[in-house]
């Protein structure tokens, strides 16, 4: 599903280079969930903005669902981006001036679907995350878990092919984001392919699989049980 | 999409109500301003006769000679506007051209047969059989008088409708007579409406009034010594006092247009010109070398500043201030835009491709440019009222605020908008979701 080999990320300024990622490689295969932790600074954020095509890489291969995405245009990545990828924000990131239902539509607009589907696409999404009810409600209404169940709604509602997660419980209390971690294992034991990313190792033990990465690498995880400690010793 | 993008802008719009407000405001101040020059602008620049106006060219002979005095300032081909009725004459008997007439402004007492109504003063146009077919001026009734009337001075006349309405109620008055100073004279025809703006066909006064009421013909009219109630210019010697002092004199008073078809019969009136002139020079009229010029409707306008370059200066600073209007429209825009920089990032994360973004953001500022084009129009018709209670009652046929003009001020608005709405939108359609995104 997700398959990126030596893949680099660099930063330049006028007198100096920073590298992201490095010689980075991961491979993601359909229906997995995956927890990519690392301290902060580490590039996970970067390898979750690169994975979900808002950020260009300097080298290396990423393939998407079996595409090449080097040297895609804007056009092409953005539908690329809206078809098989669904977004889930730490800060939820929905749109103040929409409520819940235009916010879900939001993505389906620029899919193109004709007011019907999308119509029974927002009421499916909201079903399933178990907010039919508050369909017209803006997010300034909602507690902060309604508002990321939205945000997850927001996601699915395109049937992507990918779910990309930047700690998505991050701004949420224990028990709204034993609620969201519930959903998304629901939705991983539906066959979603996840990709959640976290600091958090009590989180990130709930995935199937976890990457570790280290200054833009990805690091063994069983071969240096004293990193995995220190970072986690550190969070 | 635009229909989901236009719905977008006004959530936009009304999120931020004081910021909209501002950028309305500007927008609309900026049209309104411009609009209200641009309106007199249009009036006083607009083609009176765009059917002919390339065919219809007014005559001008130097008969003053290039060590007079006399011209204006700055006219450097010694040329007056208007003829001496003895070139009026000479041109008219020569019938060089395809239509011509020579005309004066005119004026008498006007005494309805109906006892209970005044006399009044009307305003008279003394011309040629011609004018009517040269000017293409519609008739509601009846015709121009035949050639022999004007051969035989003969007491007919033309009255427009406003006239017609006021002393015949409106009825056919064809074959009736209307009194003028105490003569009679049969109405032949009845004008519909016909008001070319300016007049351009007698510049010398009133060019934007409201014209003649009635016309007779220009032979009648100096048998009967009907005054010139336009110019008269006269250079050295007035000439002997008197009507027949006038008609003998070198004075400039009249005007005289001819219609040449095609760019032969302009060549050869041109070569008619010259050929009269140094005629006139043969015979010891004129002491100086043939000096003629012939112009179109579009270059008389010119020639007689029809458009004072004080209006044009200030269109041009009225779109001057228009300009500034839209910068601060733009700052605004630019404002508005990037504190909403967030928002772009989760639509790009969420699908929406740089073209997307900026067709939504371009929107936007055309609904803003719709919007302020409204409030423009508003501010206009207000412009235009308070010039009204400044200018003549003459001059203020000139802000009249035609259909055209309601197209132009919406249609310059939300261009001038979009236009000015390019780098903010642009600014918009570069944000990078990744940074935004990772910001937040």
């Amino acid at each position: 599903m997700l398959k990126m080999t030596h893949l680099s990320k660099a930063y330049r300024t006028e007198v100096v280079e920073t590298y992201a990622l490095r010689d980075f490689s991961i491979h993601v295969r359909e229906g997995e969930f995956v927890a990519v932790t690392g301290p902060s600074g580490s590039g996970k954020t970067t390898f979750l903005t690169i994975a979900g095509l808002l950020e260009e890489f300097s080298g290396g291969e990423y393939q998407l669902d079996g595409a090449n995405v080097r040297g895609l245009n804007d056009n092409q990545r953005s539908k690329l981006r809206n078809e098989k990828i669904g977004f889930i924000f730490q800060a939820f990131n929905l749109i103040a001036d929409l409520n819940v239902q235009d916010n879900i539509d939001v993505p389906l607009r620029y899919r193109g679907f004709n007011g019907a589907e999308r119509r029974r696409r927002i009421q499916e999404a909201l079903g399933r995350v178990g907010l039919s009810a508050r369909s017209r409600h803006y997010p300034a209404e909602l507690s902060g878990g309604q508002q990321q169940r939205v945000a997850i709604a927001r996601a699915l509602a395109g049937s992507p092919r990918l779910l990309l997660a930047d700690e998505p419980t991050g701004n949420l209390d224990t028990q709204m984001a034993r609620g969201v971690l519930d959903l998304l294992e629901e939705l991983h034991r539906d066959g979603a392919t996840i990709v959640m990313v976290t600091h958090d190792p009590e989180l990130a033990v709930r995935a199937q699989r976890e990457v570790h990465i280290v200054d833009g690498q990805v690091v063994d995880l069983a071969a240096q049980p004293r990193l995995v400690a220190t970072a986690n010793a550190g969070t | 999409m635009f229909n989901y993008y236009f719905g977008l802008a006004v959530r936009s719009l009304k999120r931020n109500i004081v910021l909209t407000v501002l950028m309305i405001a500007a927008v609309g101040v900026g049209i309104g301003a411009s609009m209200t020059t641009l309106t007199v602008f249009r009036a006083m620049d607009s083609d009176p006769i765009p059917q002919k106006s390339r065919q219809l060219f007014a005559a001008q002979i130097d008969n003053w000679g290039p060590d007079n005095k006399s011209i204006a300032p700055g006219d450097e081909e010694h040329f007056q506007p208007q003829i001496s009725y003895i070139d009026a004459v000479g041109l008219m008997n020569a019938k060089a051209a395809h239509r011509q007439s020579a005309m004066y402004k005119t004026g008498a007492a006007l005494t309805p047969a109906n006892a209970d109504v005044l006399p009044f003063q009307v305003q008279i146009r003394a011309t040629y059989t011609d004018f009517f077919s040269m000017f293409q001026t519609p008739f509601l009734v009846g015709g121009p008088w035949s050639a022999d009337d004007d051969r035989n001075h003969t007491d007919v006349a033309v009255i427009t409708q406003k006239l017609n309405d006021k002393v015949f109620g409106g009825g056919n008055s064809v074959g009736k007579s209307i009194n003028l100073d105490n003569h009679e004279f049969r109405i032949v025809g009845v004008l519909g409406l016909w008001d070319p703006t300016p007049q351009f066909y007698d510049l010398n006064t009133d060019q934007y009034g409201e014209g003649a009421e009635v016309y007779v013909p220009f032979t009648r009219a100096i048998d009967g010594q009907m005054p010139g109630w336009g110019n008269n210019n006269c250079s050295g010697d007035p000439g002997q006092p008197g009507w027949e002092g006038r008609l003998r004199s070198e004075c400039v008073w009249l005007q005289f247009w001819a219609e040449l078809p095609t760019a032969a019969d302009v060549a050869a009136y041109r070569a008619f010109l010259n050929n009269y002139a140094s005629e006139q020079q043969r015979v010891g009229r004129f002491h100086w070398p043939a000096h003629t010029r012939i112009r179109d409707v579009r270059e008389w306008l010119v020639y007689q500043h029809a458009v004072s370059n004080e209006v044009r200066i200030l269109v041009l600073v009225s779109f001057s201030f228009l300009l500034v209007c839209l910068l601060n429209a733009m700052g605004l825009m630019l404002a508005k835009i990037m504190g909403r920089a967030g928002d772009i990032g989760v639509r790009r994360a969420l699908g929406a491709s740089r073209r997307a973004i900026f067709s939504q953001c371009l929107i936007e500022a055309g609904v803003v440019g719709l919007a302020g084009g409204l409030l423009g129009l508003g501010l206009t018709a207000l412009g235009l009222m308070g010039l009204r209670s400044l200018l003549s009652e003459e001059a203020s046929r000139l802000t009249h605020f035609s259909p055209l003009d309601i197209s132009i001020a919406v249609i310059l608005a939300v261009l001038a908008t979009t236009l000015a709405g390019l780098y903010p939108t642009w600014r918009a359609a570069q944000v990078q979701p990744a940074w935004q995104l990772k910001a937040q």
